[in-house]
């Protein structure tokens, strides 16, 4: 039931194509002021965006698979991605990858289009990017000897040192939520260490690397560099950032908008942000790399059970125009996820996205399998566990993976069972 | 289960309830003290629906002000001018008004006949059936769920409103208020009309459904009224914005917006406003509907 | 067949079993097919690892018997959603009952005037739509803006943070749902109470009782089937909790008022175990038993054969 005439578009096409495209949150209410757009220059086809909020989306989109009732476009958390591959829900994308002129892979930030590649196939466009990064106050840490942010681990912990040390022992150097499983991995993965193992079918967080990332983080607790809290105690962020009761946090770019509108003028300039700290083993190597940090974002993706799968790739490709995306910048604040739509000039000049744009260099993507969401909740059980002084780092990691080895049991069984039938005669 | 006698429209009362006898200042003085009590109940039960309608019609954030208002200044219907000309509210009030009158049309048929079969028709295990199907009263509604879904995925049943319609078109509880009323329906009568050559659906139509009257509207009313309220299922089964009712588009605008009080105060209205007119004006087969699930049963 | 060859409304024989027949088939097999097979594919289902890579495809599933079960024992957020749904019952459930029979005595009174008038107030909150009075509550319970804390200011009380506590959420949802409800037990209730004879009261008075005698000796035993009733049917709409958090909520803070039923909805069609879902099901389901078989055998003797 493709849409008739050219094979991109129903430009020539008797009846007039309806794309059903979801959106979540902040992203579903600016992207409609690029609909029209598009539609002038696809008359023919028309773009209807269902808005969702973040905290209903994961539902309705499973649900909707389940239910085979998806639309033909959707915006996906790019960790969602492999749960909708297992589901068998999407279109592959390569064939109209390798025909298109309008998206080019190189363009794209390596480690953000790597989330949507699975088993050497193409499953998703990147459409904005999110990485984590530090967010500091200058003046502390001038004043505390470091005019320039940490480069390395151990200039980080020395700073936090020297910062709670002028606040007299009263403020901490860094926030780290210890219900957040996002500190712990980005370290892991500074450190290369692999996660899981094996083809992601068991847990490999008592690996060496991951160990001694941990024992760094961790350390940051008992040295009282970081106050043992939950992100639910935390009342206000800025609030407490703005008040210097810690010196430091780990976000993402919606925090430099959030930053700007709700710290005091008085503390604008203040503040700024720099890309991860590296590892000091890692840093002798290469001392401009920064560490590694988590490559975040949402994708676009066709369903498979769309009828109109080229013109869900037109819609696509107009999206992920540079001009587009750094409009789309503009309105919502997320990052492109090209370097093309970077050369926007209200990117380039802003110097909070810097930091953003040089750790999108080095950005990992953690294991992309559908278990991955509930390994992280273990990881956060775990990870406050060892934090709250309860447990041995190490023996929380071999817990962690017992327990994630647990909830991989089934990928387990079933590669072993596709291996056994694709092995019979 | 004893046979009910045709209940009537006065309520049944085993005694007299006793008047005062005489003008009595302790009387007076307990008279007033309930009154006033009472009242203040009543306050507080209207209390939260009074705010919701009285924060509808206030402007853009003038109900998240510290203290917070009671009445608007000025009225203004902006927000109810929002809810339909830009949020789509109306296709949600049609789609309920859709789905609940669907309901409420095929519940009456289907409770009807499966409740004048229980209580008229004699066939083996009738009692053992009619206990077995009761027992479904204990199962939270939870529990079919999923499998439901899937059902209904295979039947392509998913996101229509005949996916929506289908759990609620028979129900447990419908067939027993109806067979209970009809047990009180005289067998001679329909007897008579059997020896006068009547065809079983002839009586069912013409005799038995007249006569069930007061319970088929207090069922009505009962179904039509859940059916608007019903949330989690159309829920799941919804996916397309377009076919959400109005508790589900309720509950999504609600995390969209939820900093916009006045706006959601009147979704909050329309949502409510058909339900509650329906009452007032029916209350009477409503709480009969219940008295008779509750206290007959 | 009677012999001049009539179907009598109540005897038997294949034509009166054929019409039985006709009549039944669309509402119970509705009734099976929407709700009493799926309630059964439902346990079954909770004895296999159906997940989301069985919704791809069904062979993906296995029979694993009792392990979903298991799992759940040794699962804490179960415990926590069991915890705070039995909390919501056991502190809830007795707080709705004793409202509602409250009001419906205070309505029975013979001083009464305006009885209809007070009882249709007193039941407009049971029709509301829930999720629109979650959402109304909400904005009541806001800790800054809400009318509940700008009335315990002006009684010169702290504010509460209602729903973001972990000790005030479950109670901030018990008062709107007693708030909801009390209106649709209190019409039982004075059913129950307008059945009480008269004359029983006034040998009672005649005896010397009291008004509070009275209603404990006279009233209450009377009341007792319907007392019995309306804590069974409160119980089972209890343990259903579902509405309330999902809107208001979300189950925080904290998982504070994470309710079986919303555990089970997140389990099953958010991370599609559905497996798990079903088995959370059916020990909600198994709650229901155990709760209504408590009561039946808890009631006083000379209430037996009633309800």
């Amino acid at each position: 039931m493709a849409a008739a005439g050219c094979g991109n578009g129903g430009t020539h096409g008797a009846t007039p194509v309806t794309l059903r495209f979801w959106a979540f949150g902040r992203e579903g209410e600016v992207v409609q002021a690029l609909i029209p757009g598009f539609e002038r220059a696809h008359p023919g086809i028309r773009v209807r965006v269902q808005q969702i909020p973040f905290t209903a989306a994961h539902e309705k989109l499973l649900t909707s698979v389940v239910g085979r009732a998806t639309p033909d476009i959707a915006q996906l958390g790019n960790t969602w991605v492999p749960e909708l591959v297992a589901l068998r829900a999407l279109v592959p994308l390569d064939s109209m990858l390798a025909r298109s002129r309008a998206i080019t892979r190189d363009d794209y930030f390596e480690g953000i289009w790597a989330t949507n590649v699975l088993d050497g196939t193409t499953w998703g466009i990147p459409w904005y990017v999110d990485t984590r990064v530090i967010f500091y106050r200058s003046d502390l840490l001038k004043s505390a000897g470091f005019p320039a942010p940490p480069r390395t681990w151990s200039q980080w912990r020395d700073a936090m040192i020297r910062v709670r040390a002028q606040s007299g022992g009263h403020h901490y150097g860094i926030l780290l939520p210890v219900n957040e499983w996002a500190q712990p991995v980005i370290l892991g993965l500074s450190m290369g260490a692999p996660l899981l193992r094996d083809a992601d079918t068991y847990g490999d967080f008592s690996d060496p690397r991951f160990q001694a990332a941990f024992a760094f983080y961790v350390g940051l607790f008992r040295d009282s560099l970081a106050e043992p809290v939950s992100n639910v105690q935390v009342a206000n962020l800025y609030q407490s950032f703005g008040e210097a009761e810690f010196a430091m946090f780990i976000s993402g770019p919606w925090d430099v908008g959030e930053c700007l509108r709700r710290l005091p003028p008085s503390l604008q300039g203040r503040w700024a942000t720099a890309p991860m700290p590296a590892p000091d083993a890692e840093a002798a190597a290469d001392t401009t790399a920064p560490g590694v940090s988590l490559a975040g974002g949402s994708s676009l993706v066709v369903f498979k059970g769309s009828p109109y799968p080229d013109s869900a790739w037109a819609f696509i490709e107009y999206l992920s125009d540079p001009e587009r995306e750094a409009r789309f910048y503009a309105l919502s604040g997320d990052l492109p996820p090209r370097r093309s739509g970077w050369n926007d000039s209200a990117l380039a000049h802003n110097t909070y996205a810097r930091a953003f744009r040089q750790q999108l260099q080095f950005v990992r993507a953690t294991p992309k399998i559908p278990e991955w969401d509930e390994i992280t909740t273990l990881l956060a059980d775990q990870s406050e566990a060892a934090v709250r002084g309860g447990v041995v780092p190490d023996s929380a990691l071999a817990v962690l993976d017992r327990e994630v080895d647990g909830a991989l049991e089934k990928r387990r069984w079933l590669r072993a069972r596709d291996r056994a039938v694709a092995a019979a005669p | 289960m004893t046979a009910a006698a045709i209940p009537s429209t006065t309520r049944a009362t085993a005694g007299e309830r006793p008047k005062p006898q005489r003008w009595d200042p302790g009387i007076a003085w307990r008279t007033v003290l309930l009154h006033v009590v009472l009242a203040a109940i009543a306050g507080l039960a209207v209390a939260p629906l009074a705010w919701m309608v009285s924060a509808s019609l206030m402007p853009a954030g003038s109900a998240t002000t510290y203290p917070p208002p009671l009445l608007p200044h000025p009225v203004t219907w902006a927000n109810y001018h929002e809810l339909f000309a830009h949020l789509d509210l109306a296709h949600e009030l049609r789609n309920s008004a859709l789905v609940a009158g669907l309901i409420t049309v095929s519940s009456l048929l289907f409770n009807s006949m499966a409740g004048y079969a229980f209580a008229k028709f004699q066939f083996p295990a009738r009692d053992r059936l009619f206990r077995l199907v009761l027992l479904g009263l204990f199962i939270p509604p939870q529990v079919a769920m999923l499998p439901l879904f899937i059902l209904l995925r295979e039947l392509h049943l998913v996101n229509s409103f005949a996916g929506v319609v289908l759990p609620s078109m028979a129900t447990v509880f419908g067939t027993f208020l109806v067979r209970q009323y009809v047990l009180g329906i005289p067998d001679e009568l329909l007897d008579a009309a059997r020896v006068d050559g009547a065809g079983e659906f002839r009586i069912y139509w013409s005799i038995v459904l007249p006569l069930c009257a007061p319970v088929l509207v207090t069922l009505a009313v009962f179904v039509f009224m859940s059916a608007w309220n019903d949330f989690m299922w159309p829920l799941v089964v919804l996916t397309d914005s377009a076919k959400y009712t109005l508790p589900v588009g309720l509950a999504n605008l609600s995390r969209e917006h939820v900093q916009d009080t006045e706006l959601m105060m009147a979704a909050s209205v329309v949502t409510l406003l058909p339900v509650l007119l329906l009452f007032i004006s029916l209350q009477r087969y409503y709480i009969r509907g219940i008295t008779m699930g509750g206290v007959k049963g | 067949m009677s012999q001049d060859g009539i179907i009598r409304g109540d005897a038997g024989g294949r034509a009166a079993r054929r019409a039985a027949f006709v009549f039944l088939a669309p509402g119970l097999v509705l009734i099976a097919v929407t709700f009493l097979l799926p309630a059964v594919a439902s346990f079954v289902l909770s004895l296999t690892d159906f997940d989301i890579y069985a919704v791809a495809d069904p062979s993906n599933a296995r029979i694993i018997w009792l392990r979903n079960y298991a799992a759940l024992a040794r699962t804490p957020m179960f415990w926590i959603a069991l915890r705070n749904t039995l909390y919501f019952v056991l502190a809830g459930g007795p707080i709705s009952v004793i409202v509602s029979l409250g009001v419906a005595v205070l309505l029975e009174s013979e001083l009464v005037r305006w009885r209809v008038f007070f009882r249709t107030v007193y039941f407009a909150p049971v029709v509301t739509t829930l999720v629109a009075v979650a959402v109304v509550w909400k904005y009541l319970y806001d800790p800054r803006y809400g009318l509940l804390n700008a009335g315990l200011h002006a009684l010169g009380l702290p504010s509460v943070d209602w729903l973001g506590s972990t000790v005030w959420a479950m109670p901030s949802i018990i008062l709107m749902t007693v708030w909801k409800g009390f209106g649709y037990n209190m019409i039982i209730f004075m059913a129950g109470l307008q059945a009480v004879p008269g004359d029983l009261y006034d040998a009672a008075r005649v005896d010397g009782a009291g008004a509070w005698q009275r209603f404990w000796h006279v009233t209450m035993p009377t009341l007792a089937p319907t007392f019995l009733f309306v804590s069974i049917t409160t119980m089972i709409g209890f343990l259903q909790l579902f509405s309330e958090p999902y809107v208001m909520t979300q189950g925080g803070p904290l998982h504070a008022t994470l309710s079986v039923a919303l555990y089970m909805f997140t389990e099953g069609f958010e991370s599609w175990h559905v497996g798990m879902g079903a088995a959370i099901a059916f020990v909600l389901f198994a709650l229901t038993l155990i709760g209504a078989l408590v009561q039946l055998r808890l009631r006083p003797k000379g209430t037996e054969g009633g309800a």
